[in-house]
């Protein structure tokens, strides 16, 4: 067991663990934080989806001894206040099971904050990480178009 | 009661004998009780659904499992409307699995269909009590008021808050359900809305309460190894090993269990059965499967399964040259119809494969088991996902020997069902490492577990043969359909459910079925059997109006005839009116026929299953080295008035998505017993990329509503393959797409 120090949510946690561990155990079953959804643990389907640094990574295929930088999860990523992306997401009632969103949501999170207009080619290459097994596809798609135009509004009044 | 309602209601009441004595009532919710006794401070109880907060909050209870159909916003709805509620007012609350609250089960699409009723008396007998207590408060006639808003409202324009009449309301009587007076649909308020789904925010923020995230006291995390060729059990195992990797507490053998699966309810016979195996017990999810991945296990495969789809595939395409098989439905000319020179034939045998249901949220139960001590007997706390949450119980009197009323059952959100998460396997294994470990576990199933562990999509053929006459209208339809069945059963989806068009609004067809022996196990996947028959069914119509030289379209029209029931008043068999309506209004708005540019073509289909009539057109691209696209997917929907509109566009959106999917890439095959896909990179999931433009539409009809969640799955395939002959020539008469060189983009 090795002892690491994580920056969390903007909180900061020691843990001790085996440092093959992914990240997605660690925020799971150690810190609570279970958002953050474990769906195929080989970075192919990105339920687990986490920002570190602000990138979006696969969370079960990241060991915790390799975490450099700030982690955020779907739990901090619309603190105090709801982030665009989340509320594109409730008024478009994209969610069905609900279980890949929190993935969806932090990859469509790190796509905006580099890319404030996506397309629909970037939002596909961006998102392509992704699945739902639900189908929410053509909600999530112009979800993610409307939370470019709530970040964009919200920056002109600014 | 009326006698028809009485009938109805006395063909839900189930009451079931179990194993060796329990009782399982599984009767319908009870009418309304009101409850004088508060739940909690200030909180005033109607009936079990409905409850009344000292703040104005209106509390529904949400009694069916939610997997993303949406059930818990749209049954609410329709009680929140007959209230007279405001539905911001509303919270809506998962209710406790309870024999109050009736069958607490979803799937077959029947949530709407049969608990509609309930939900409107329910509504309505709370609003008439609050108009009651209205009444006695304001000294006015009942016949003045009416309840909007949350309000009781006089007709001069006084009114009382839902909350301030609460606490009169519950000591009023509670109607006799045949007095009560349902709203005009014309003054609905919610009902036909687009209601966002009440967990969004939960779901949004990370704060939904899936079985994977449940955590108790004491708890510790399991998994559980079985063995690769299905029905193995384990003989040794290497334990020292296992029991010193970090955080392992414990491993054990566990012993496969064939009475777990015994229920009285036809559908669930021998499903839950325990497979043997080996349970990994620790202190974490992680150094559960890290111990699982250096697990080395001796198996007995003396039971396990043989199953080869390279075999089965060989077997069938000898029955399809043989002929003959069991007859379902005969007629005696077929053949000399089939030989008559002046008519054309055609024959196809089509293929399609198993599938794995792969929820997003693989299985997993959390199991609490105190063993009896003394007087005090046996209990077991369960908390998961479940389509039919009751019937865990079954699975505990079964292998635990725990009496139904000590077993208690949390629901938790399931993370997608599909047919799926009615079988407790998963139960079954989390209660007996529970007993067996001695402390509460949470069982996690890993990808590779959940779709080695399936209760698949049942694999299959059809040999197809067909005749137009001189006049290019249909002559013959020999439909023979080779596939599975369990040595002791039928499995559900495998051959037909008897109520298939075209054939049951056909004289001149024959329909036949050879059925082998598996010991794979199969069950429901999102629209049993409809979901391979409509691609057989729809793709042969479509070839027979190619071989007549005819419009698709047209053909399938005149197949249809007068505009009819199939059989009088019965909503399970296809209604031809309801058909020709939602043909005609796909094919208006994707108007059909259109011109398009080369390797892009439209394909129609039709189908009727889960009392909903669907059309679906779908235009596809197709270019030379066999990449295509599917553009656009033109639906038209006939399921009576729509309850939620987001709720049912979803599952029309899903639908397609998800029948796309499973046509490009998936498949499920066994090799001696062994299932060969491991996790999602041998079994594919479509990505956002691909996904169509879709572009619904509903008939909005005065049948009584129906559900939604999987109907309009079916059509999409056969719409799609059909599209690609259109552009390129080509029939497909197998699946997935992939295996045949296509691509899907
Ligand atoms: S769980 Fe990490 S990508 Fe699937
Ligand atoms: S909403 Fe169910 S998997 Fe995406």
């Amino acid at each position: 067991m090795t002892s690491y120090a994580l920056e969390i949510n903007s909180q900061k946690y020691n843990v001790e663990a085996e440092p093959d561990t992914p990240l997605l155990w660690i925020l799971r079953d150690q810190l609570g934080l279970t958002g953050t959804k474990y769906g195929c643990g080989i970075a192919q389907c990105g339920a687990c989806t986490v920002h570190i640094s602000g990138q979006a990574v696969r969370a079960c295929s990241f060991p915790v001894s390799g975490v450099q930088g700030p982690v955020t999860t779907v739990e901090g990523l619309g603190t105090p206040q709801l982030h665009p992306v989340q509320e594109a997401w409730v008024a478009n009632d994209v969610p069905q099971c609900g279980y890949c969103q929190a993935g969806q949501i932090m990859s469509a999170a790190a796509l905006l904050a580099t890319n404030a207009q996506p397309s629909d080619a970037d939002i596909d290459s961006a998102m392509a990480g992704n699945y739902c097994r639900c189908g929410t596809y053509p909600r999530i798609r112009k979800a993610i178009h409307d939370a470019a135009h709530i970040l964009a509004t919200s920056k002109a009044n600014s | 009661m009326s006698k028809m309602m009485m009938n109805r209601r006395e063909l839900l009441k189930v009451t079931a004998m179990v194993g060796g004595g329990a009782m399982f009532n599984l009767a319908i919710a009870q009418d309304g009780t009101a409850d004088p006794d508060t739940i909690e401070d200030g909180v005033k109880s109607l009936n079990v659904f409905v409850q009344i907060e000292a703040n104005g909050k209106i509390r529904i209870a949400a009694s069916l499992p939610e997997m993303g159909q949406g059930v818990k916003t749209a049954l609410p709805m329709i009680i929140a409307e007959e209230l007279g509620a405001r539905w911001e007012d509303v919270i809506v609350e998962q209710a406790p699995v309870d024999d109050a609250f009736g069958v607490q089960a979803a799937g077959g699409s029947w949530s709407i269909a049969r608990n509609q009723d309930t939900m409107r008396r329910m509504g309505a007998s709370a609003r008439e009590m609050l108009i009651s207590a209205a009444a006695l408060h304001m000294e006015v006639e009942r016949e003045d008021l009416r309840a909007v808003d949350s309000r009781v409202v006089h007709t001069s324009g006084r009114s009382r808050s839902f909350a301030e009449l609460a606490s009169l309301a519950v000591n009023q009587p509670v109607p006799d359900p045949e007095t009560l007076q349902y709203k005009d649909p014309n003054n609905y308020t919610i009902l036909g809305k687009k209601i966002p789904g009440v967990d969004n925010l939960a779901i949004v923020t990370g704060n939904a309460d899936f079985g994977i995230d449940v955590t108790i006291p004491n708890m510790r995390y399991a998994t559980y190894t079985k063995c690769p060729e299905i029905g193995g059990t384990a003989v040794s195992f290497n334990e020292a090993e296992i029991k010193n990797l970090p955080g392992v507490v414990d491993a054990f053998i566990v012993e496969p269990n064939n009475a777990a699966g015994n229920s009285n309810i036809p559908f669930f016979k021998e499903m839950a059965v325990l497979r043997g195996g080996v349970a990994i017990v620790a202190e974490d999810t992680w150094s559960a499967i890290a111990a699982k991945r250096r697990l080395r296990v001796k198996w007995d495969q003396a039971q396990a399964s043989k199953d080869d789809w390279q075999d089965m595939i060989e077997w069938a395409n000898g029955v399809a040259q043989a002929g003959g098989g069991e007859l379902v439905k005969d007629n005696a000319d077929i053949d000399a119809v089939l030989n008559d020179p002046n008519n054309k034939t055609v024959e196809g045998f089509y293929q399609f494969p198993y599938l794995a249901h792969v929820c997003m949220e693989p299985m997993n139960c959390v199991a609490d088991y105190q063993p009896a001590s003394g007087d005090v007997p046996a209990k077991l706390n369960l908390w998961m996902g479940s389509q039919f949450p009751g019937q865990a119980k079954e699975v505990a009197y079964n292998l635990l020997g725990v009496a139904p009323d000590d077993v208690e059952i949390k629901l938790m959100r399931l993370g997608g069902g599909f047919g799926r998460r009615g079988v407790h396997d998963f139960a079954a294994e989390a209660m007996m490492i529970a007993k067996q470990a001695g402390v509460p576990v949470k069982l996690t199933w890993t990808r590779p577990d959940d779709i080695h562990s399936d209760f698949y999509r049942v694999g299959g053929f059809q040999n197809m043969k067909g005749a137009v006459n001189g006049n290019g209208q249909l002559a013959a339809w020999d439909q023979h359909y080779i596939g599975f069945k369990t040595p002791t059963r039928d499995i559900s989806g495998a051959g037909f459910f008897g109520n298939e068009f075209p054939l049951v609004a056909m004289d001149n067809a024959r329909v036949s079925k050879s059925m082998k022996a598996i010991k794979t196990p199969c069950g429901a996947w999102r629209a049993p059997g409809s979901n391979s028959n409509a691609f057989v069914e729809q793709s042969f119509i479509h070839e027979l109006a190619v071989l007549a030289g005819r419009d698709h379209l047209e053909f399938l029209l005149e197949l249809l005839g007068d505009d009819r029931w199939i059989v009088e008043g019965n909503a399970d068999i296809v209604n031809t009116g309801r058909a020709r309506g939602v043909i005609n209004l796909a094919a208006a708005e994707a108007n059909w026929g259109k011109k398009l540019p080369a390797g892009t073509a439209q394909g129609l289909a039709f189908y009727f299953c889960h009392a909903a009539h669907v059309a679906e057109i779908a235009e596809v691209s197709v270019d030379s080295k066999r990449n295509f696209q599917v553009n656009k997917v033109t639906v038209a929907v006939d399921v009576g008035p729509i309850v939620n509109r987001s709720g049912a566009l979803s599952q029309v959106e899903g639908s397609i998505v998800d029948g796309l999917s499973a046509m490009a890439g998936q498949k499920i095959t066994m090799a001696n017993g062994r299932i060969e896909q491991d996790n999602f990179h041998q079994y594919p999931v479509m990505r956002i990329s691909a996904t169509p433009e879709i572009d619904v539409h509903f008939i909005e009809s005065d049948f009584p509503s129906t559900g939604l969640g999987e109907p309009a799955l079916p059509p999409l395939a056969p719409a799609v393959t059909n599209a690609i002959f259109a552009a390129t020539g080509e029939r497909i008469r197998s699946m997935p797409l992939s295996d045949l060189g296509y691509n899907l983009t």
